[in-house]
Order: C-alpha cells, then structure tokens, then sequence
C-alpha cells in the first residue's frame, strides 16, 4: 500500500557552526527529497541555531529523516510537524512601478489585505505582506495579472507548534552538567 | 564539564612556551594513545610530516603507495584492535583518494580519524593549486568533519574528533587543516573530550523495554538471533555467549558479526544473508520471535522486505536510535550499548533449551551441506574452489587466523568457509562493498595485531585495484599472508551475467600478468599452485613462514557461490544452485 505524502515542517535545533546546513541538506538529497523551502535564524536559546525546513513526505519517510538528522553530531533536536499543528507565516515582498501606486487594484489590496507599503521612491514602491503561503499566493495572483509587477521575492517559512515544544527544557536534559 | 583534564605541555616555567599548529597536531594524536598512523605526504599537510620527523619514536607513519591504502590500513587497524585507526593526506587529490576509505567506515561503523591538510585559510576558495573542498566532499560520508583555520583550535577540535570517532556507533571524523594554521604558533593545552552537548554517544538504558523484549522471549517457541558487528564493536562478546547459553536461542550472525562468537559454538548457526547459510535464511520466515543485536537490516540480508519475517516478533538491540525501523517494523527496540542491554536482558530470561527447533537448522544444514558445501570441499573437478584453499588455511592456522577478505566470490567464499575462534578475526568491507580493501587492510590489521597470522584473501580483480600496497610491505617488511584466489574473472559479476544475463560476458574476462613476477619484484616470497596435490603443501609452506608471503591459486574459472538469494527474492526462496 502506497503511503500518502504530505507537507511537514520539521525544525531542527542545531548548534552553530559552519558546514551544518550541508550535513543536513545532505539527509534530504540521499533520499531523493526536495526542500520547498528553507529558514534558518537563531533560536530562543544562546548559540543554538533553528532551520525550518518544508519538506513533502510520507510519514514513514518524515519519521526516518528526523532519525538521521538527530543522528548528526551537531543537531540537538528535530522535530517534524503536519501543517495542523504549527502556526506559520511567511512574507513576500511586491516591487512594483510607482505609476500604479493610486491604481484601484492596488489601493483595494491594501486596504482589504494584511499588506502595507514599506517604501515609496520616484520610481518604485515596495508592498509587504505575511501570512499562510494561500495568502501570499492570492495577493500575487492578484497583481500579477496587471503588469505592474518588477520583483517578487517570498521568504522560506517560519513556525510555531500548537503542542508544547519546550525546546528549552529538552536543551538542558541534554547538557546535565 | 566533567571533563579529565590531560596536560601535556612540558614546561611549567614563567616563560610560556609555544609550538606550532603542526607540533599539536602531533601532541594531540600522542595525547589519544597513537602510537601508528598511515598516510601520504604532499605540500599541504608537510608542516605536519615535517614535526612527525622528530617524533619518529613515539609516533610511527607508515607510508602507504596510495592515500586510499593509508584510509583502508586505518580500518584494519581499528577492526583488529578496537581503537581508532589514523590517516593523513595532503589536500586536494589526497584528500579525495582517502574518501573511498571514509565512506567503508562510514557505513561499516570503523573508528577512524583522517587528517588532511588544506591550502592556507587566506587561498580558500580562489581554485588554489590542490584545493578541494574536501568539507564538503567528506560530509556525507563522515560521522563528524570539520576545517580547522587557526592553531588555537586543533587541540580542542581534534580531541573531540577522536571522542566522536570512537563513541557510541563508531564511524570515521575527518579534520581538515589549513596549511597556516599549521605554521602558526600556539601555547599548548590539551584537554580530552568526554561530552559534546548536541551528542549523545549512547542512548539512556530503558528497563521497559528490557522487560518486554525478556517477556517476548521467554514465551517464544522457536526464538532466532541475528547478531551483527555491534556486538564487536560494544566488546559484548562475553555477555552475549552468556545471553544466548542461557536463552538456547540458536544464533546466525551477519558479515560482520563473524567471529564475534566462535564458529564451532553448537548455537551458532551460521551467516545469514545473500550468500549466508541455508538454515538461518530460510527459517527467518519460520521463527516466531526474531531478535536482531547490533546490525542493521541491510537489504544484503533481508532479501525482499515484504516476506521478511513476518510471521515474527522483532526485537531490535541497537545504539543508534536511527536504525530502529529504518528497514525492518520492531515490535520491541531495546537502545543501548550491546555490553550494557545485554547484561540486562540475561538476567530476565528464563534458563531455556530449544532442541527440536535447533535440531531443524541441523536438518537444513545437513542438506546445504550435501548439495553444496561437500561439493564444494571435494568437486569432482580438476579445478580447485575456494573452499579447499579457505579449508586449508582453517587447517594450517587451527581456525584462528585473521580472515582479511576483499570484496566478490573471494569474500564470500572467504566468509563461509573460514573458522573462527576468537572475535575480531574477520575484517571486510561489507556494507560498501570496496574492490581493493583487502590488502591495505591487511597490512593495518598485521600491524594491529602483530602475533596473530592475518591472510588476506582476494581475487585477481581487487588484487590489481590497490596491487601498489606491495610497496608498503616491500618498506615496512610487514609479514602479511597475501592469498589470491585467480578465476581469471570478476567473478562475482561473472556469476550474475551467467544466471541473469544469459552469460553475456561483458568486461569480466580478465588478462593477467604474472603476479609471481610482480609479487617477486616486491620482495615477497612466493608460489603459484594450480593443482590439488600442491596445495595443502603450498598454504602449509605459508602459514610457516615467518615473512611476507604471496600465495597465488588458480581457481576454476566460473565457479559459483551458493546458497544465494537473488536480488529482491525473499530469504525463504534462498537457492542452492
């Protein structure tokens, strides 16, 4: 029988050095998985570095992967999440000429989506908005149409677990001393 | 940190003293107890050699003709001794000849550290003459890598470097130093590491799972064991003897559980696996609790994983949580080290004999042995088999050589046939699979063990594909057994493209030359025997000999090994022709 595959979010907890987001990415390439997308950032704890991977799998796989990334020297926890149980958002940024700025089409968006303008030169504004990867995709689907569009960009996506996740804790279980 | 603090700076004067990134490097392999290495100069890592040559006497550097003998030395340095085996190499092409080696002891859990050296901090990533970005080469393969820029990391890093190779699963660390960071000048300190935070070496002892996996057992009727290097690798050996006397439970082990217990135990049923023993393959779908200790389901040994065992309750002993049904579904994961779980687990079995389910690995036994082993001891052929060659080394060294075996026909005739009597005495490559091991690895594991008789066995392909080694024992006068078996094939690819690609020989007729000659040109003593009445002779004349010795023996050509499961077959539609 077929597994399902299905988006996760696994969130790696590691320590922070140089050559660790090869390690990692090297778990996914060996089984053949791609990354949708990608965070890395520091975490809430000191020199502990926190990647967010979004990745489509099936549960087996999702379940094996965490086993070979904690298995890493420099990772102190994986963890792997369905889209049900996290929070998340990303953000993208919309380039887009300045002659479009009193537009109808734009004006409504700003004022019906969570975008707002960041900057606004002579040539240029910039809109920025956060929220789901759907929200993000119906404002793009939205102005793209028109034309108007110089650069898009979107970040990778950062989470946070509705289950309890005290990293924390976990951190200092691991380091007795 | 809990940390034992070792310092090995001389001077306690005001005046503190300072030596270079290369002298601590030095410091630091003579801090974790080497006393052998093996490597291959070059222009980035000579600072290093340069130190080396002052501490000829403690430090000893073997020079190997090639950086992947130095790699595959290390490894039969470390499967005979337990400790961790050390290659150096230059940067750029040295460093990428070590990672055939890297990647044998990545997935064969062998402890090794390799040092490499790396064009100067301030050239790195401008294409500099031998650069490579061996980093990054390494990473898959490693247990642990890492790129030293300055001096004042390598006691540090190098101590951690030995404690990640040698803990918890053992795997291969690679450290990368860059040739100005081995200039520059440090005030030594050494520290050994003992705990790394993000690291745990082995998993916390869960009683729970003990008492199920005893429950499990002491209920089942026809319980099977398959134990593999783990058991090596924990030095649980003992325990485990005591384990399964206790339990009755009849045991095979893997490739690389051989000799883990001794081959005559009268519970030790035999390997199992593609080419393993009829018993132990077929009655895996027949038992009715399987209890796997320290090995890791390898395809090499399931066959087809939808019939395998599954009429069984799984057991899996293991230290690394990451194996637990990473293949085969375990009703029952028992995480550890083997030495530890398995204290645990025996004193909850019940004291328990299995004869009559014993008895049907006897009976099957019986069978392989009519329809393949006895032919294969006495053919009727004028051509000589593996098996009377291996035969005859069991008889000339009382089942207790050192079976260095490459990889192919050779190795699984080596593996089948040869008889052991203490543990670690087979080294091979056996999840890698890597044509060439054996001589290097020879010359490692002679050097680790230098009272013990260590024979390598190859064929006349792996033979050729590090024939260089010569050179090393030519040097060093190592007195190596050097047997190859010569069908004049690759003659495990030869067996597939006869049953399964309508023979349709393509490139596995081999041409050779006259490896008399070239192993005479190498110093060794030699003989070629290509008919029975020599041969006995011929290994007996070997074994006895006090130096180097270079047996060659002309096999029948195509020859096959059997039992086998073809590939994707369950293990109960193991064939014996």
């Amino acid at each position: 029988m077929e597994e399902n595959k299905q988006v996760y979010t696994i969130s790696v907890y590691t320590e922070n050095n140089v050559g660790i987001l090869n390690r990692l990415s090297a778990i996914f390439l060996k089984r053949h998985i791609n990354i949708e997308s990608m965070t890395v950032s520091k975490s809430e704890i000191d020199n502990v570095h926190r990647f967010t991977f979004v990745v489509k799998l099936t549960e087996t796989n999702a379940r094996k992967i965490i086993g070979q990334l904690e298995k890493q020297i420099e990772v102190i926890r994986a963890f792997y999440h369905t889209e049900d149980e996290i929070i998340y958002q990303e953000t993208a940024l919309f380039k887009i000429s300045t002659e479009h700025l009193y537009d109808e089409e734009i004006q409504n968006k700003l004022k019906f989506r969570r975008a707002h303008i960041v900057t606004i030169t002579e040539d240029y504004f910039v809109i920025e908005t956060t929220g789901v990867k759907e929200d993000i995709d119906k404002l793009y689907n939205k102005i793209k149409p028109y034309g108007m569009l110089l650069q898009f960009v979107r970040s990778g996506r950062i989470a946070i677990t509705r289950p309890k996740m005290a990293i924390s804790e976990l951190l200092a279980e691991f380091n007795p001393a | 940190m809990s940390t034992q603090t070792q310092t090995v700076k001389k001077t306690s004067s005001a005046k503190a003293t300072t030596i270079s990134g290369a002298e601590a490097v030095i410091k630091c392999l003579l801090a974790e107890g080497v006393d052998l290495m093996y490597g291959y100069p070059g222009g980035a890592i000579m600072p290093v050699y340069d130190k080396l040559y002052g501490y000829q006497e403690q430090l000893h550097h073997v020079l190997t003709r090639h950086e992947q003998g130095a790699a595959h030395a290390a490894q039969g340095y470390a499967r005979v001794t337990g400790k961790v085996g050390v290659a150096m190499a230059t940067s750029g092409p040295g460093a990428t000849n070590l990672v055939t080696g890297i990647a044998d002891a990545q997935i064969d859990s062998t402890p090794m550290v390799c040092i490499t050296g790396q064009v100067a901090s301030h050239l790195l990533g401008s294409d500099a003459f031998q650069e490579t970005d061996i980093i990054g080469i390494s990473t898959p393969v490693t247990k642990w890598n890492y790129q030293i820029t300055k001096a004042s990391e390598i006691p540090e890093i190098l101590a951690k470097a030995f404690y990640i190779a040698r803990s918890g699963r053992p795997g291969p660390v690679l450290i990368d130093i860059t040739k100005d960071a081995q200039f520059e000048e440090i005030e030594f300190y050494y520290k050994k590491c003992t705990s790394i935070r993000s690291y745990r070496a082995i998993p916390k002892l869960d009683m729970s799972s003990v008492k199920a996996a005893a429950e499990l057992i002491n209920k089942a009727k026809k319980p099977m064991i398959v134990f593999g290097q783990g058991v090596i690798l924990s030095k649980a050996e003992v325990i485990f003897k005591t384990f399964i006397e206790k339990s009755g439970i009849p045991s095979a082990w893997t490739l690389l559980g051989l000799s883990a217990l001794p081959t005559d135990h009268p519970l030790n049923i035999g390997m199992v696996g593609m080419h393993g023993n009829y018993a132990p393959n077929k009655l895996t779908n027949e038992c009715d609790v399987l209890i796997a200790i320290g090995m890791r389901f390898d395809d090499r040994v399931t066959g087809d994983l939808n019939t395998y065992a599954k009429q069984a309750k799984v057991i899996h002993f293991d230290i690394d949580p990451a194996e637990i049904d990473k293949n085969v579904k375990t009703d029952v994961a028992v995480l550890g080290d083997a030495k530890e779980t398995l204290a645990e687990i025996t004193k909850l079995v019940t004291k328990n004999t299995h004869d009559k389910w014993l008895q049907k690995f006897k009976d099957l036994y019986a069978i392989e042995y009519k329809e393949v082993i006895e032919k294969s001891m006495f053919p009727d052929n004028e051509g000589l088999t593996m098996t009377e060659v291996l035969e005859e080394i069991n008889k000339a060294s009382n089942n207790d050589a050192v079976i260095v075996s490459d990889v192919g026909q050779n190795q699984m005739f080596a593996c089948r046939y040869a008889k052991f009597t203490q543990s670690k005495s087979s080294v091979t490559s056996g999840g890698l699979g890597t044509m060439g091991f054996a001589l290097p690895a020879a010359i490692g594991a002679k050097m680790g063990v230098p009272n013990r008789e260590v024979v390598a066995i190859m064929g006349d392909g792996g033979f050729q594909m590090n024939i260089q080694e010569l050179g090393t024992i030519f040097q060093t006068e190592i007195a190596v057994k050097v047997v190859v078996l010569n069908n004049s094939f690759l003659g495990m690819v030869r067996q597939w493209q006869e049953l399964f690609f309508d023979k349709r020989y393509a490139s596995t007729i081999m041409d050779n030359p006259d490896f008399i000659k070239i192993a005479d040109g190498y110093g060794l003593e030699t003989q070629k025997v290509s008919k029975r009445e020599n041969l006995a002779a011929a290994v007996e004349t070997m074994m006895r000999s006090k130096k180097s010795y270079f047996l060659e023996v002309v096999i029948e050509q195509e020859d096959n090994v059997f039992p086998m499961i073809p590939t994707g077959a369950s293990v109960s539609d193991i064939r014996l022709s």
